[in-house]
């Protein structure tokens, strides 16, 4: 096996007086999609927000392409070659959709065959380029979340609840996008609730509980073992995706 | 790739107010004119009163539209901004008396260069001034409101009682340039030269400011930062870098401000700041924080009423201001114009 793209090794973060991640220890290989799943609150939007350095682990270390980054500050760590798609979105309401991309393109004007291939992912997007982001509808601003993180070929895309609180034509809209930059090559660690769309994305999959990773292993394997996903998060994949 | 659904929303037909309302508060300006027109009734000195009122908004917009970017930016409430109005008023005058020569000479040409140096030494001193104050005072109280009010408050009164000790306790007066003394008259109603300098020099200032935030790249950075820090960040951007660079550039303007509030009043107090500091943040709080062209629509507002209440109902016009700023906030509690913040 290649070196991973991603280490976490044993992260401890706290925010104000609660202890959120307990020692996580992770592993996302090159290439695929690598799934954090977990029921809520157990730490998988902590683990990747102390990943791009919006909260900061206070122990163990984060190694990304061999890089010691948990102490860098966040914009030093976005430059390695992270792309992160929040959970809130973090969409500038008050620019239109072609500023927010403008921003998002940090080493220049963005290559205009991979504003074709954006456009292709999420056509909308074309038709509302001169709007202000806030008027646009939840789906969409979810697709320019992602479409900012597509601006430029990342090493690694951190990614956390795409398909949150949407419509099914949205939710296979995003699935298909996402497919779409797996299959070019590109390594992912996604949070994901929705497990029908988890199951047809994941590579790998690691399952939280109590601000650690109880779980690792491939993704087809818990898909198909409901007593596993049972005692994992104390539900059944199947059960959840209908 | 399979393209996504392409989207086709029913639009709902907007009414003539739904599209007005994005501009209401610019047609306050023009409404607060007309209304001021029929309270004085007297068309030459409304005209004076307007033109007036519009030099006098100018330069507050001058001096707050650094300050509600710092607030929108980093969240941090400087109360020592009054201080690079007052340092800058100091040091351009200072400047401009020592070329008494060309100021004293009745060739707009030679005025205008002792302007513009005492314009260019007043904003490097302020803008120096700034970068000094966000290091030792600000950046240490990120976060925190109650300590930014309190160090910042006292970084103010050192400002003060250091342009004591260099230029002295007395009120500096003085005379403008030769050129920029008395007043044009249109028909019955007398425009000092100077106030129609001040609105020119104001336009200019939105027009710059709107073009750097409009059309460029650190524009962009900065408006993006005022409404979501922490996402300007994880797109790969130093947004403390961008802060410093708009509290130096906020300083900078509060400086230029300071020299015109200065030429305006024709003396200057080491307080003036101090003093000019209500009226900033009356303007910031209604124009809505972090947002420059509230700003600039609040500014106006606040210098076009408190003339035409000087003129009409003098023992108003210590309360005008805090009345305009009380029926705004409930129009609008967050400002004329207000930004969208991320939660």
């Amino acid at each position: 096996m290649s070196d991973p793209i991603l280490k976490i090794e044993g992260i401890c973060t706290n925010i104000a007086q609660y202890h959120i991640l307990q020692g996580v220890d992770l592993v996302v290989p090159r290439g695929g999609v690598t799934m954090l799943l977990g029921r809520n609150g157990v730490g998988k939007t902590t683990t990747l927000r102390s990943v791009i350095g919006h909260w900061r682990a206070h122990e163990g270390r984060i190694l990304f392409d061999g890089q010691d980054i948990t102490q860098l500050p966040t914009a030093a760590i976005a430059r390695a070659g992270l792309g992160f798609v929040p959970e809130d979105m973090g969409i500038f309401a008050d620019l239109t959709v072609e500023e927010n991309m403008i921003l998002a393109a940090i080493s220049g004007p963005i290559d205009p065959a991979r504003l074709d291939w954006i456009f292709a992912a999420f056509p909308p997007l074309k038709t509302f380029w001169k709007s202000e982001a806030g008027t646009l509808s939840g789906g969409q601003k979810q697709m320019l979340s992602i479409a900012r993180a597509m601006a430029e070929e990342r090493k690694l895309y951190l990614i956390d609840e795409p398909t949150k609180g949407l419509a099914p034509a949205i939710i296979s809209t995003m699935a298909r996008a996402l497919k779409d930059l797996k299959d070019q090559g590109a390594s992912i660690l996604m949070v994901e609730q929705n497990f029908a769309v988890a199951k047809a994305l994941g590579d790998t999959a690691n399952v939280m509980d109590d601000g650690r990773v109880i779980w690792s292993g491939a993704m087809e394997a818990l898909a198909n073992d409901a007593r596993l996903q049972e005692q994992l998060m104390g539900l059944s994949m199947e059960a959840h995706s209908t | 790739m399979t393209a996504a659904p392409e989207h086709a929303p029913t639009m709902a037909r907007t009414t003539l107010r739904d599209r007005l309302a994005p501009y209401a508060p610019f047609l306050l300006v023009p409404a607060l004119a007309v209304a001021g027109f029929l309270a004085v009734q007297n068309p030459a000195s409304w005209l004076t009163l307007t033109v007036s009122g519009l030099a006098m908004g100018m330069m507050i917009f001058i001096m707050a539209s650094g300050l509600t970017l710092v607030f929108g930016l980093m969240d941090v409430i400087n109360f020592g901004h009054g201080a690079f109005v007052s340092v800058g008023a100091f040091v351009g005058i200072s400047v401009l008396l020592a070329l008494g020569q060309m100021t004293g000479a009745p060739s707009l040409g030679l005025n205008l260069l002792a302007v513009l140096a005492a314009v260019l030494a007043a904003m490097a001193a302020t803008a120096t001034m700034g970068w000094a104050f966000e290091r030792v005072i600000v950046k240490p109280v990120y976060g925190n409101h109650l300590s930014q009010i309190l160090v910042t408050m006292g970084g103010l009164i050192i400002a003060e009682q250091l342009i004591i000790v260099l230029w002295g306790p007395e009120e500096i007066y003085f005379t403008r340039p030769e050129t920029l003394k008395g007043a044009l008259t249109f028909g019955d109603a007398a425009i000092e030269k100077y106030r129609l300098v001040a609105v020119g020099v104001g336009l200019v200032v939105f027009a710059a400011m709107r073009f750097v935030l409009r059309r460029t790249k650190i524009g962009l950075i900065v408006r993006a930062g005022v409404q979501n820090g922490e996402m300007v960040a994880a797109l790969g951007y130093r947004l403390r870098l961008v802060f410093v660079g708009v509290f130096i550039a906020g300083s900078a303007l509060a400086g230029l401000g300071g020299v015109m509030w200065g030429l305006y009043q024709e003396v200057i107090t080491a307080h003036m700041g101090n003093q000019a500091m209500i009226l900033i943040f009356i303007v910031v709080i209604i124009g809505g924080l972090g947002s420059v062209e509230g700003c600039f629509v609040g500014a106006l507002l606040v210098g076009l009423l408190q003339n035409y209440i000087a003129f009409v109902e003098p023992k108003l016009a210590l309360i005008s201001n805090i009345a305009l700023m009380v029926a705004i906030l409930m129009w609008r509690p967050m400002g004329m114009i207000p930004v969208v913040k991320a939660k």
